[in-house]
């Protein structure tokens, strides 16, 4: 074989001063991400299965205790646990960061003149497809199963680009692991134990009328509950109005704080 | 005045206990290769990523191209490649999408980046692997994908950590050839190496590094000069007569042959003849050989004379 490599060749080398520079390459790197996830499938079952299994583990389980019948049980849980695996599907995100930066195909990013923050907001944003992924498959189990939309299609739809944007907003505490830790595995743990409180201390399985009073007054701060909730109004209906400045507030200070923290420990890190 | 096209100057860094670098200048002239060789651990990656602007050192300058790693970053990074010591293309793509991903990270436009994408890997001789994910490559075929990436803008300054650490004789040689042809088009390379060998064949100059410092610096063949040049082997068929041989490398050598095993007879030599001039008297002796060759010195017995230790004690 012989190799030549001619720096003077047909292909012109310019870079176009053109426009969006950094969100074309934000949508580059977060193509990146989406084909990645695509030749993983195990990461897509992953995603479609779990809250698949939660919701007939909670609906067989807890339906008849908690609401009488499995029916209005599933009503009730459906929308919840969609914030839930969505939010789950987030913590996979740092893990595979973890991964991407240990084994130095971030370190080429970095010794390209792209920002810094644009392989960081790449790999978030190509890995809301997953999300997609996971609401759709967890809406075509809850049909089967008897769930129907309470509302209309536009607030159901409204619901689920919330839930995405929450997570958005969320998955960059996940990210800051991410870029911080040595190990995926740590990741992964690190993750859960910011995500248990958050996804569990919520009305997501049980009327808020039935938990203890400290946990009631956890309930009522945490964002993750307040989603829900949103959630819940939007596709079943009740109330929604009251949760949204809560989500909105939450999801901008979570942004504003984990965010650039992220990205100064990504350029940080060795 | 002379103008580098990458310098540094005092670089120091420290990762908590441990001095990676502990102040060391490199320089390369525009279109040079330097050659940075040292044991592992020496600092050499270290001293790439400082270069490259991946680190940031604790004290010490460095400029690439004219622009300061630290104050001008975004600049150095327009101008250099990077291919690093481990492989960093990215698994699940395909070789094509990952100088694609690369042409559009370097604001290519859609067909201009897959133009360049399929040039490159026809000169690397990828094309038939370009639509195969990168996990299923050799590891050569990873290293060729990773040179082919950090060309992918035709930088200025490329830097090289080990890119023929762990590739057979003949994939070192083609990497060789890449190396070659890159400086032929006006290229700077930095190339890290742990062989004397592959230094002497790139190189126009060499700085040794040990412990993060430069231990001794300059060209091939000057620093061949104050490691004591190369050494000269002989194996003669029939093992009796290894004495005679032994005898004329001695004469000419004007120091004592050593024997590294039965039958053989080994000798540093100085000058440019002084190969020739054995070959010719040991015809004339009649003394048939079975081997009889001309090695430099190893990166071990350049540390031995440079710092009076083994690279092994390193490890300790
Ligand atoms: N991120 C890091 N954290 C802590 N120590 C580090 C880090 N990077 C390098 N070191 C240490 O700094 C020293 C120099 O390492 P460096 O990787 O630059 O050596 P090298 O010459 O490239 O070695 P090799 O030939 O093994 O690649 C070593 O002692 C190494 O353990
Ligand atoms: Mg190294």
């Amino acid at each position: 074989m012989t190799i030549t490599v001619d720096q003077a060749a047909s292909v012109a080398v310019s870079p176009a001063t053109r426009p969006f520079t950094r969100t074309r390459h934000i949508l580059a790197l977060a193509r990146r991400s989406l084909i990645k996830t695509m030749r993983t499938p195990e990461q897509l079952i992953d995603v479609t299965l779990q809250p698949i299994i939660f919701v007939l583990v909670y609906v067989y389980l807890l339906g008849g205790a908690v609401a009488g019948n499995t029916h209005d049980y599933l009503q009730f849980l459906l929308p919840a646990i969609m914030v839930q695996t969505v939010l789950f599907g987030g913590m996979a995100t740092g893990v595979n960061l973890n991964t991407d930066i240990k084994k130095g195909v971030f370190d080429r990013f970095r010794s390209l003149p792209i920002a810094r923050s644009a392989p960081l907001i790449g790999s978030v944003l190509g890995d809301l497809i997953r999300y997609v992924v996971a609401m759709v498959s967890l809406f075509i189990a809850g049909y089967i199963l008897g769930f129907r939309i309470g509302t209309n299609l536009p607030a159901t739809v409204a619901a689920c680009l919330l839930t995405m944007g929450f997570t958005f907003c969320v998955s960059w505490i996940i990210v800051l692991f991410g870029v911080l830790m040595r190990e995926p595995g740590g990741v992964q743990g690190t993750a859960f134990l910011v995500l248990f409180p958050l996804t569990f201390g919520t009305t997501m399985i049980t009327p808020a009328s039935t938990l203890p009073g400290w946990l009631q007054t956890w309930v009522n701060v945490n964002p993750v509950n307040h989603m829900m909730e949103a959630a819940r109004g939007l596709m079943v209906g009740g109330p929604v109005a009251e949760h949204l400045p809560w989500v909105g507030f939450w999801s901008i200070g979570l942004l504003a704080v984990f965010a650039p923290l992220a990205v100064r420990a990504y350029r940080r890190r060795t | 005045m002379t103008t580098f096209a990458f310098e540094a100057e005092g670089l120091v860094k420290r990762f908590k206990k441990t001095t990676a670098l502990d102040g060391i200048d490199l320089a390369a002239r525009q279109g040079t290769v330097l050659g940075v060789l040292g044991p592992n651990g020496a600092g050499k990656t270290t001293a790439v990523r400082i270069l490259a602007t991946l680190l940031r050192p604790d004290a010490g300058r460095a400029v690439v191209g004219g622009f300061d790693v630290l104050r001008d970053a975004a600049k150095v990074r327009r101008t250099i490649g990077l291919t690093g010591q481990y492989a960093s293309v990215d698994e699940d793509l395909t070789g094509m999408e990952n100088l694609v991903l690369i042409g559009q990270l370097l604001d290519l436009r859609g067909t201009e980046a897959r133009a360049r994408a399929s040039e490159l890997l026809a000169e690397f001789g990828l094309s038939e692997a370009g639509g195969r994910t990168a996990k299923t490559y050799s590891g050569g075929m990873r290293r060729r994908l990773d040179l082919a990436a950090s060309l992918v803008g035709r930088p200025d300054v490329i830097y090289l950590d080990e890119p023929t650490t762990g590739l057979d004789p003949a994939k070192r040689e083609d990497v060789w050839g890449i190396i070659r042809r890159l400086v032929g088009d006006g290229v700077t390379i930095l190339l890290t190496t742990q062989y004397l060998e592959e230094a002497d064949a790139l190189a126009d100059d060499i700085s040794v590094i040990d412990r993060g410092k430069v231990i001794a610096n300059g060209t091939p063949a000057e620093l061949k000069r104050v490691v004591g040049g190369q050494t000269v082997f002989v194996r003669t068929a029939d093992p009796e007569r290894v004495t005679e041989a032994a005898a004329i490398l001695a004469d000419i050598a004007g120091r004592p042959a050593e024997s590294p095993g039965r039958g053989m007879a080994t000798v540093p030599v100085v000058g440019d003849t002084a190969f020739t001039e054995i070959v010719r008297r040991i015809d004339a002796a009649g003394i048939r050989v079975t081997e009889l060759s001309l090695h430099l010195p190893k990166l071990d017995e350049v540390f031995f004379t440079l710092t009076g230790r083994h690279t092994e004690d390193e490890a300790a």
